[in-house]
């Protein structure tokens, strides 16, 4: 990151000026929608208060609704069901997206293309894969219980309204549409390693086992942290999905997301839900925060140099 | 190399089954988007749009015209309502965005500061944080500014959240500009404002128009801050989707097949365009190839 050349410094007042003038304009929508809002609900957080009614001004109740937030089991149990998702979520769909780019990454005809419609699903909205799935997924007349009536299962399972199911469900939705994201980054992790590495490993005859722990895994590794490290982040958020494919009330599949939403949306405890949006906060910065560290790692021995 | 050349016909034939696979639920909606609904809900699947067989459906373009309405001139559909809603929303945050992120990332390439990397991570974490801790407060400010319900709150808040990639983006592609092309220009007695815009601006025409797309799908695809901010005025689709799988009449899969498939189209058209800066995008830039 050399910043500063010859030519800028000598104008430095005038460059300065228009630095100043080019960035702000960013600077202050962030700082009016993202930063502003933040320290409000800080506020908030420590006083009784319902939006819906604002004749009735926010009452200091001092860290109440942060002991309330901890110790009440919906919001534990939301947390619960939110950490199982992301490590069933995120396993899955690093397993599959890495095997697809260890398959991919050598040459063939139309590479290109199959790789651009393998992301497809990962460019849409959640919204239209839940309801394409909506459709697959329902019990009496959709695609796979049909298909699976077909080679002989006897009783196909009632996918997103049988409890034992709807888990299974979202991840596998989830599946569809984020695999080829952990694919994207692995295969730009395969593709950066020196073929040479290898060459040089196969007149040592070197094992595959040798060539893949210690030449891919090392070489592709800080990629793939990253491919874990976003795809665990936004699993956390996980709202859209839920909101299409079951709706907000069935308690089974309540995220940390769908509980904020009916605390601060439903109850209108607009002042503890705004204590418990600081917990899921903190939580957020802190992985996101592993997460950018990794992206600068990547980005500083990458191809940038 | 015999035992290579099989090697790679056998991950190739995985890859393809994986992806005729993966495409199955998008197939599935286009062959639904032209079927009438007691054909869509048969409980024998029927594939085959010609002949009379069991699988066999007569294809209809009724869902279609339902969909965008009839005669132009008229209110419109609730869905084409809403798709007006998102095409203003997209197109109005994604040029503030790209604008903002344009100025904001040349000065970040180009000039010294305090700081520097202190605040574009500032910027860049601004993305992380789940929409649904962040929206409490936002709403509290547009129920009293009246932006709620309204094209202009959306504009601005996705314009936000796009500014991160934005940024980020950007500031790569211009990243990769020589220098020298504008140092040329200041000798030549250009001031900084004309080199950025006769220098710079031609030459980041493809970053700007990459960053625009990946802004522009962003805010099409985000249903929760408009869940909340935009339930029953200026709503844009996703949000008028999920309202409809909720219809205890039955949900009218041929015209929502319809609806979701020309809400679709122009992302998978622009992830096309962008093909080769798919992995930029999804990386902020980070990964330039």
């Amino acid at each position: 990151m050399a910043s500063g050349a010859s030519a800028s410094e000598r104008r430095g007042l005038s460059d300065r000026k228009i630095r100043n003038l080019f960035v702000a304009p960013a600077l202050v929508l962030l700082i009016a929608l993202n930063v502003f809002p933040l320290f409000w609900s800080l506020g908030l957080s420590f006083t009784r208060y319902d939006a819906s009614n604002p004749a009735r001004p926010p009452e200091y109740v001092g860290g109440a609704n942060y002991g309330e937030v901890l110790r009440d089991p919906e919001v534990f149990r939301s947390f619960h069901v939110t950490a199982r998702y992301v490590a069933a979520a995120v396993a899955i769909q690093f397993a599959l997206g890495f095997g697809l780019a260890l398959l991919l990454n050598r040459p063939f005809r139309g590479r290109g293309l199959v790789v651009t419609l393998l992301l497809v699903p990962t460019m849409l909205s959640p919204i239209v894969v839940g309801l394409f799935s909506k459709l697959l997924l329902e019990p009496n007349y959709g695609l796979v219980n049909s298909f699976l009536g077909a080679i002989g299962v006897a009783d196909p399972p009632a996918w997103l309204s049988d409890p034992s199911w709807i888990w299974a469900s979202i991840v596998l939705v989830d599946t569809w549409q984020w695999t080829p994201f952990v694919m994207l980054l692995s295969l730009a992790g395969l593709s950066a390693i020196p073929p040479h590495l290898y060459e040089a490993a196969a007149i040592d005859r070197a094992s595959a086992w040798f060539r893949f722990t210690r030449i891919t895994l090392p070489l592709a590794g800080p990629l793939l942290l990253l491919a874990v490290l976003f795809r665990a982040v936004d699993a956390f958020k996980l709202f859209d999905l839920v909101m299409v494919l079951v709706g907000k009330d069935q308690a089974l599949t309540q995220t940390v997301s769908i509980r904020l939403y009916l605390e601060a949306f439903a109850s209108w405890h607009t002042g503890s839900s705004c204590a418990m949006a600081y917990v899921v906060l903190v939580l957020v910065v802190a992985l996101s925060n592993l997460a950018i560290r990794t992206l600068d790692r990547v980005s500083g021995g990458g191809s940038t140099a | 190399m015999r035992r290579g050349a099989a090697a790679d016909r056998f991950a190739k034939g995985i890859v393809l089954a994986y992806l005729a696979l993966a495409l199955v639920p998008i197939v599935w909606m286009l062959v639904t988007s032209f079927k009438r609904n007691a054909d869509a809900t048969s409980l024998v699947p029927k594939f085959v749009p010609f002949g009379d067989a069991a699988v066999s459906f007569k294809p209809t373009l009724e869902n279609y015209a339902t969909v965008l309405g009839g005669a132009a001139g008229s209110t419109g559909t609730p869905f084409s309502r809403n798709l007006a809603s998102s095409l203003v929303i997209g197109a109005g945050s994604t040029l503030l965005a790209v604008v903002l992120a344009t100025l904001a990332a040349y000065g970040f390439s180009r000039f010294p500061m305090k700081g520097k990397k202190d605040w574009l991570f500032f910027i860049l974490s601004t993305r992380m944080l789940p929409p649904l801790a962040v929206v409490i407060p936002i709403f509290l400010m547009f129920s009293r500014l009246g932006l709620t319900d309204t094209h202009l709150g959306l504009i601005l808040l996705y314009a936000a959240f796009s500014l991160s990639l934005g940024v980020w983006l950007m500031k790569g592609f211009i990243d990769e500009i020589p220098r020298e092309y504008e140092e040329a220009a200041l000798v030549d007695g250009y001031t900084r404002l004309e080199a950025f815009r006769r220098v710079i601006l031609p030459q980041a025409a493809t970053g700007i128009a990459t960053t625009a797309v990946f802004c522009l799908i962003s805010a099409w695809n985000e249903f929760a801050f408009a869940l909340i901010l935009n339930a029953s005025g200026a709503t844009p689709v996703p949000v008028f989707i999920q309202g409809q799988l909720g219809d205890v009449r039955g949900v009218p899969w041929g015209e929502l097949a319809a609806g979701a498939l020309l809400f679709v189209l122009p992302v998978v058209a622009f992830t096309f365009l962008v093909r080769r800066h798919l992995l930029r995008g999804v990386t902020f830039g980070a990964i330039k190839r």
